[in-house]
This record gives C-alpha cells, sequence and structure tokens, in this order.
C-alpha cells in the first residue's frame, strides 16, 4: 500500500510550504557552480557575482564534470541541484581552448532548462581593486537600479536576451514598497557593439541639488567586465507562454472594507445571531487543563464530604 | 528635459532605464574613456529614473520614506507553474453530485449514558466505549460473540477504511501534481514540486551480459557442456590465467621449469652477497672499539687518583692536563 512521507515538525513544513508553487513567488534563488576546469579569472567572476548576489544565492565550489547545459544529457545533474537548492537561476562557469573563460547564464522553470546564454569574459576587474568610500558601499540585498545603453540593446536578439536574463539575475524580488534610502547601486550594462557589453556595477552617491530630487553621481565599485555574446539558446515557444502566465491584474472586489484618511482601514463586519440562549455551558473547557479541573472538582467534593474545616470568617479571627 | 525623459524606456517596477538611441563610437581610443563614457551616461539615465521615483507620494517611515512602485512592466518568466488546484475528494464529488451541504454540529452532546454533556469527537466523547456497560442483546445476535469485542473490531475497520480512502484521494491529487506541498507519497518519490516522473532504470548492455555470463557459469561444470544460446558469447574472464611449464626436458630444449626457479633462487643468494664485507661498517665499529677500550683504561686511572668528579668533565680535562 501506498505511504505517505509528511514534513516532522512544523519547521519543516513550513520550509517546504515556502518552496511550493505559489500564486506570487519568492524572489528567485542563484546557484553558482563550475566545470572541471575553470580559470583563476571565472573563479573571481563567479566569487564577485556570489558577493553581489549572498543574500539570496548558493555557491557551489567543486567540480561538476557532467554539467554540460547546452549538450543533451549535460543538463540532467543541473536539473537535480535546481530542485536540490530550489534555485531557478543558475551561473556555470567553464574554461576549455575553444571557449576561454566562458560564463553560462541560466534560467530554470519548474526545474528545467528554460533559456540559456553564454558569454565570454574579458578585462575583468574584481571587486576588491576598486577604491572608494566604503560609507556608499551598496548594502547586501537592497534593490540595484538597472541602466541600459545602446541601440543594439533593441535590435540584436542575443542583447535583447541578455538584457532580459541580466534584468533577470539581478533584480532580486519584485516589491511593492521601496525604501528611498535603500537606493544605494546601479547596474550599467551599456552594449558597444552587436557582439560585446561592457557591465560594470556602480554605488550610487545622492547629492543636494536644491531641489527634491537629489544629484545623482555613480562610483564605480566593481566589478566590471566585457561580456562578448558566445552560444544561446531562447526557450522552447510552448514553456515560454506557460511561464509568462501572470496573475490578472483584476483582483476579486473585497467586500465590506472601506479606507478612510483619518480612520484609515475600516471594516463592517456582520454578526450572525449568536443564539445564547441555546448554547452549552459546561465548566470541563477544552482550553483549560483536564488535571486541575479535575483537582477542583475533587476538593469541591472532598469539602461536601467532610465540612469540618471552614475557611476562616472575620468573627473567628476576634474571637 | 521631459523631451529627454520621452526617449528612454523606464520600468518603474524594476528600477530600469534603457537608452535605446545612445551610440557608441566603433572604436573608442581606450578603455579609460569607454567606461568614463559609460559611466557619465548612466549618470543621465539614473537621473531621469530618479526624477521619477523621488517625485513619486511617498510616506514617512521610522527607517526613511517609504514610496509604493508600481508593477513591473517588463515581463519575465515565473519560477514555477501555477499552484494547480486540489481536485475534489470523492467524497465532496459524491456530495456535490446529490447537492448534500456541510451542516454545522455541535460541539457539544448531551450523552444519555452518563447523563452529561459531552463532545462529539475526541477523547472522552459520548458514546465512549469505557461508557458503555451494558450492550442488550438482540434477536440477531449471533450465540457466542462478544458484542464488546464487535464493537471494538468494527471501529478499527471504520478508521482502516477511512485512511485507505485517504490514501486514494491523495494519490488522485498527486497525478494533478496537486498533491499538499508538506506531503510526500514515499511508494513513488514525487518530488517536492515540478513535474519530474521518475522511470525505472533500464538496465544496459554491459549489465545484461555480464549476469547472463554469472548465470551460464554456475553450474557444476561452470557451463561447460551447457547448450549455448544463439548469439551467445563466452564470459570474459576476469583476472590472471596461471601458465604452467613443462617439466620433463625435451630433446633439444632446457628444461624451462628448472630455469624458472634456478633464477629466483639465484636472485635471492645473490641479495646478500654484495654486502658481505662493508668496509664503512668495518672501519667505524673498528674505531668505537678501541675508543672504548682507551675510555675504560682512563677511567681506572681516575678512580686510582682518588678524587670524586664528574663523569663528563673528567675526561676532558684529564686529557687536557696529559697534553700539558
Amino acid at each position: 500500500m501506498l505511504k505517505t512521507r509528511v514534513a516532522k515538525n512544523h519547521r519543516a513544513k513550513r520550509a517546504l510550504e515556502n518552496r511550493a508553487p505559489k500564486l506570487v513567488e519568492n524572489g528567485k534563488k542563484t546557484l553558482i557552480l563550475e566545470g572541471t576546469k575553470c580559470s583563476a579569472v571565472l573563479r573571481e567572476v563567479l566569487t564577485d557575482i556570489y558577493q553581489l548576489k549572498k543574500d539570496n544565492c548558493v555557491r557551489f565550489t567543486r567540480k561538476n564534470d557532467n554539467v554540460r547545459p547546452f549538450e543533451g544529457g549535460g543538463e540532467t545533474s543541473l536539473e537535480f541541484f535546481s530542485l536540490k537548492t530550489d534555485c531557478s537561476l543558475f551561473l556555470y562557469g567553464s574554461h576549455s581552448k575553444k571557449r576561454p573563460n566562458n560564463l553560462i547564464f541560466g534560467r530554470m522553470y519548474d526545474h528545467h532548462i528554460y533559456d540559456l546564454f553564454e558569454v565570454g569574459v574579458e578585462n575583468f576587474k574584481r571587486m576588491s581593486l576598486f577604491s572608494y568610500d566604503r560609507k556608499i558601499a551598496p548594502k547586501i540585498g537592497s534593490k540595484p537600479l538597472f541602466a541600459f545603453i545602446g541601440e543594439w540593446f533593441e535590435s540584436v536578439e542575443e542583447l535583447i536576451h541578455l538584457k532580459e536574463i541580466l534584468l533577470d539575475l539581478f533584480r532580486g524580488q519584485v516589491i511593492e514598497n521601496l525604501n528611498l534610502v535603500g537606493v544605494d547601486h546601479v547596474y550599467v550594462v551599456s552594449a558597444i557593439s552587436p557582439k560585446k557589453v561592457l557591465f560594470m556595477h556602480c554605488a550610487l552617491r545622492l547629492k543636494r541639488s536644491g531641489t527634491s530630487v537629489p544629484r545623482m553621481e555613480l562610483v564605480e565599485v566593481g566589478p566590471s567586465m566585457d561580456l562578448v555574446v558566445r552560444r544561446h539558446r531562447l526557450p522552447n515557444p510552448s514553456i515560454k507562454k506557460e511561464a509568462m502566465k501572470t496573475v490578472s491584474k483584476h483582483a476579486k472586489k473585497i467586500k465590506n472594507v472601506s479606507h478612510d484618511v483619518i480612520d484609515g482601514k475600516i471594516g463592517k463586519i456582520y454578526m450572525p445571531d449568536q443564539k445564547v440562549g441555546s448554547m452549552v455551558l459546561t465548566s470541563d473547557v477544552k482550553g483549560l487543563k483536564r488535571e486541575r479541573r479535575e483537582a477542583k472538582a475533587n476538593k469541591k467534593n472532598a469539602f461536601k464530604e467532610n465540612p469540618t474545616k471552614k475557611p476562616k470568617t472575620d468573627d473567628e479571627i476576634k474571637a | 528635459m521631459a523631451q529627454e525623459e520621452n526617449q528612454y524606456h523606464i520600468d518603474m517596477g524594476n528600477l530600469m532605464v534603457f537608452d535605446p538611441n545612445y551610440h557608441f563610437e566603433s572604436a573608442p581610443s581606450s578603455r579609460e574613456e569607454l567606461t568614463q563614457e559609460c559611466l557619465n551616461k548612466g549618470t543621465e539615465l539614473v537621473q531621469a529614473i530618479a526624477n521619477e521615483l523621488f517625485s513619486l507620494p511617498s510616506h514617512e517611515d521610522r527607517d526613511g520614506p517609504l514610496i509604493k512602485l508600481p508593477d513591473p512592466s517588463t515581463a519575465l518568466p515565473r519560477e514555477k507553474h501555477f499552484p494547480r488546484p486540489k481536485p475534489l475528494t470523492k467524497w465532496e464529488e459524491f456530495a456535490k453530485k446529490k447537492g448534500i451541504q456541510n451542516k454545522k454540529k455541535d460541539k457539544r452532546v448531551f450523552d444519555e449514558q452518563t447523563q452529561n454533556w459531552k463532545r462529539r469527537h475526541g477523547y472522552d466523547r459520548v458514546e465512549d466505549d469505557n461508557d458503555i456497560p451494558i450492550i442488550e442483546a438482540k434477536m440477531t445476535d449471533e450465540p457466542g460473540e462478544d458484542p464488546f469485542q464487535k464493537r471494538k473490531v468494527e471501529k478499527k475497520t471504520r478508521v482502516e477504511k477511512q485512511e485507505k480512502n485517504r490514501l486514494h484521494n491523495l494519490k488522485n491529487a498527486s497525478k494533478v501534481d496537486a498533491l499538499p506541498s508538506h506531503v510526500q507519497l514515499a511508494a513513488t518519490s514525487l518530488p517536492i514540486s515540478g513535474r519530474q516522473k521518475v522511470a525505472p532504470k533500464k538496465a544496459n548492455k554491459h549489465e545484461l551480459e555480464s549476469v547472463a555470463g554469472l548465470a551460464a557459469t554456475a553450474t557444476a561444470s561452470i557451463g561447460k557442456f551447457d547448450q549455448k544460446l544463439p548469439g551467445e558469447k563466452p564470459v570474459k574472464h576476469h583476472g590472471k590465467f596461471r601458465k604452467f611449464l613443462p617439466v620433463v626436458q625435451g630433446k633439444g630444449m632446457v628444461n624451462e621449469e628448472r630455469e624458472q626457479t634456478d633464477k629466483i633462487l639465484n636472485k635471492f643468494m645473490s641479495r646478500g652477497s654484495d654486502d658481505i664485507l662493508d668496509v664503512n661498517k668495518a672501519v667505524s665499529m673498528f674505531k668505537v672499539k678501541g675508543e672504548n677500550n682507551r675510555r675504560k683504561e682512563r677511567m681506572t686511572e681516575s678512580s686510582k687518583s682518588g678524587k670524586l668528579k664528574p663523569k663528563g668533565k673528567s675526561l676532558k680535562k684529564s686529557s687536557k692536563k696529559s697534553s700539558h
């Protein structure tokens, strides 16, 4: 017969529920891993990106010999890792003679590969080489700004794809409310040529401008690198259609709740007749402990049986 | 300024700004110039988004001004599928068909047995087995049957049946991928989410061959006299074959077996032959012996002098004295 396995404790249950498909999703988690050969430069690239996304990221530091995202059968273990770590974005670094400093961006839908984009990394400058005032250093987990520059991002198919992937990779969770104090970094991505993109990461310094809008100043904090377009794979149209479904914006009308400027949220409650007259009132309420109830009852009975011990009254004390 | 802003595509939900009209010169002279150009353009774009951001209505929070962001306009794919609706259980289906509606029952019921108000379900409930001292006999009762035992068995079967129904409903839910996330059906080892059917593992060619080979050689004659199937290959032999050499000497050929053993014997015999006399060792032994003898002589001399001196120093001093 079938057997069920249920979460053993409430914490485990909550963790599983957090992973389950939801109407409004959590931010996508990123998995960073490398192949059997990975150059020192590329390892630095991966580490730096891990530093940028540390709040929602999993880093694998061992070699992975059977991960080849573009090849048939090479995605099996990747999909398994995605399932285990609950990551739907991944970054895979490898180095070969044919494709030196190779970085693959990938996205997952339902723990299956959705699309892939392969770039070569050039002119990499790591984060620790930038010197700047540490006060303006971006905080981990703050919502980033994006600036995409260049006509190619609109005309070249590969770069349209890359733009979407970079946005998905770095944007973090979709939020409703934003604290303006937390606006502290920006990714500047410029398409220098149809095959090459300059990726920069800058901190924002807000200066007084005399108006309510501060003057923005960019300070490069790294990493910076050139991404050279290599292979890419677009999503399967049918999967894309399914993945792009959104929650309908016409939310259900909420009844009996109104908002007031002064009072705030106001709700109307309609109570049905409570039938207090016909309600059964007993002393053994489930909320009370049975032992206490029984002890109380015993005490009462004992008092009834031998009422010699009377509680002291005022008269007795006087006497 | 307004015209400029219109040139940019701004997605406030993702805090993204995109300038589709900017064209980079084909050959930037140096990297510094290129990055500076990007930074300048980036500053312009960021300013454009900041203008919009800081002009949105904000309300002051303890940690700073909070603004409400609009929904992202760039469509990005979901991470997982939408939660699938749970299918109706068999009872729910039946109730729907018959138009049966849930009626709320009181939690408290009056128990005739104990003449008391009791819970409907759970511990200390109405008509609890423990509270029934007497069961009246009916005409239909079979003689020799324990009515109390019968009650217990009936209750047990009801519980078992309900458990079976529950599992059946869970199985149906898992078919449409709508199992509650904290429940797993162990028999199928379903993944947490996503549609991954675990296919039974197929044995490959080599595994089949090795298994067939094992079966074929599992007879008393190690499969020597068994009939071979068409296309069946002999099993691969793992390990070394031992080779026996002829013991007797034939005409015009050496006794190979004897030669082999001789060879091994010679090897062993010759191993110690080189270092029968180790000159270095002999010399050092000779020296040590001489030294020891001299030491003994000196010891006897110092004991004659009658003075107690520490041993280590006495040797040196006496030697010095003797040299003077």
